[in-house]
């Protein structure tokens, strides 16, 4: 059995804590908040396979398998839905991009389909069907609830044995050549130190500050916290719009029916480039700009009232696919999502454990495609498809 | 109405019992117990059930009320339909 430290407690964190406590470790995590504080509690709640390439594709399928199956596992109420994802098209251009990536992703076993405007409509009720040309659905992609998602793998993690700590803050490493041999933290003012076999590093927008105290340059995986916001409408009867629906002409604009309350949420990519690590201040430029595309999707939520708008972070590496792998002998990392962490964490958890674990993973997971050192290598991948 | 349990939280029906469950089960940041029991998450925002909750929070974890950090307020204050915000007609 190694011990195992886990920094960061969002969801790739508290996820991976509980496999690799399966796998028989003896695990502590560290959250200088409170759980999913950074960005899984912020998080849209989508999970799609619908991606552009193929690492992305068959992370996601493998995913997507698993979030069928997660509830029963942890044994918590997670409320994951399959009510798809819709993409629409504006242009005959677009409507051949989506041709080419249904194929793809065809090929890799994920069945989305192109559909006419009249199926549109009846999948989703309140689509103004008029701007656009065909969509592409795939009704296996879906949404959870992700508090309950992050507590269902903590409540399993802690029965396992794992220590899980929050509001208790890394402030350093010990390090012997290559290797991470004791990490240091805050805890009610106070620094102790544990000794570890292993480190991952799970702080998606914070990662580079963790790596710099690992010894190694910040931007040796540079991550950049991009605000992104969300806005969302008083509770609707279920049934107006179930799936995600996103013109990605649009700005990527989407709304998508809360599986929990029925408010609708509404995100699109305005993005600005975070001041700080605590820039969460929403903006009206946002706010404006979100609701004008909503409408325009569909119309009768001009009536329905706005309760709550907020921001998370997009932790996005140049190419926004995160960085999954090893740093150093026993320090590993898996970040910058990208706005992805939340639907790919139950495949990423399982192949991370098993890589500390084992050494090797049986998902499918393209670790040479996610290659945390191809960036100081000045590769970049295509870039992952991103919306909001 | 529920049989003799008391409602904290009126916007989504959350019970004194829910949240002291939760609390028992590890689960003692207001943040937390906001997003898995919806409290707050109303159209009320919170006005009426967050001191009550900071009022459980206290008594149980033994900390006074005032040391317990309000979860953060959202914007807008109150509802806001959508229409004031993109204006009244269609383009």
């Amino acid at each position: 059995m190694s011990k195992v430290a886990i920094i960061g407690g969002g969801i790739i964190g508290v996820a991976t804590a509980y496999e690799l406590a399966k796998l028989g470790e003896d695990v502590v995590l560290f959250e200088k908040n409170y759980f999913g504080s950074g960005s899984t509690f912020r998080c849209a709640t989508g999970i799609r396979a619908q991606f552009t390439d193929e690492a992305n594709i068959r992370l996601m399928k493998h995913s997507v398998e698993r979030w069928e199956k997660l509830e029963g596992e942890l044994g918590f109420d997670i409320n994951f839905k399959q009510t798809g994802y819709l993409f629409l098209a504006t242009s005959e251009e677009e409507v051949e991009g989506f041709k080419a990536n249904i194929a793809l992703q065809n090929k890799f076993g994920v069945p989305t389909r192109l559909i006419d405007m009249d199926e549109a409509r009846e999948i989703v009720p309140i689509l103004n069907t008029e701007p656009f040309l065909a969509g592409a659905w795939n009704p296996k992609d879906g949404k959870a609830n992700p508090f309950k998602t992050l507590f269902a793998y903590l409540f399993r993690a802690k029965e396992l044995g794992v220590d899980a700590r929050e509001h208790t803050e890394v402030v350093g490493f010990e390090r012997e050549g290559d290797t991470i041999t004791a990490v240091r933290f805050r805890s009610n003012g106070k620094v102790e130190s544990v000794k570890v076999d292993a480190v991952l590093n799970a702080a998606n927008a914070w990662a580079p500050l963790i790596n710099e105290m690992a010894g190694l340059k910040r931007d040796l995986v540079p991550i950049t916290a991009y605000k992104h916001q969300l806005v969302k409408t008083e509770p609707l009867e279920p049934g107006q719009a179930e799936p995600l629906v996103c013109p990605p002409g649009w700005d990527d604009a989407y709304i998508i029916q809360d599986g929990e309350d029925g408010g609708i949420i509404c995100g699109a990519g305005i993005e600005h480039r975070a001041r700080s690590l605590d820039d969460y201040e929403p903006t009206y430029d946002f706010l404006r700009g979100v609701l004008r595309y909503a409408t325009m999707i569909a119309p009768p939520l001009r009536h329905a009232h706005i309760v709550r708008q907020w921001a998370g972070f997009y932790a996005k590496t140049p190419d926004s696919n995160p960085a999954i792998g090893k740093l150093l002998d026993n320090f590993y990392i898996a970040a910058g999502f990208s706005g992805h962490g939340f639907m790919m964490a139950p495949a990423v958890a399982q192949a991370v454990a098993e890589l500390i674990s084992k050494g090797h993973s049986k998902v499918p997971l393209d670790w040479e495609w996610y290659d945390p050192h191809r960036f100081e290598r000045g590769e970049l991948r295509t870039s992952a498809f991103q919306i909001g | 109405m529920s049989d003799g349990k008391v409602i904290v939280c009126r916007c989504n029906d959350v019970t004194v019992e829910e949240i002291e469950a939760l609390i028992d089960k590890g689960v003692t940041d207001i943040e937390e117990i906001k997003r898995l029991l919806r409290i707050g998450m109303g159209p009320c925002q919170g006005r009426t059930c967050i001191p009550i909750v900071l009022g459980i929070l206290a008594r149980k974890t033994g900390r006074r009320q005032e040391e317990i950090p309000l979860p953060r307020a959202r914007v807008p204050i109150r509802p806001v339909r959508v229409e004031v915000i993109v204006g009244g007609t269609n383009e």
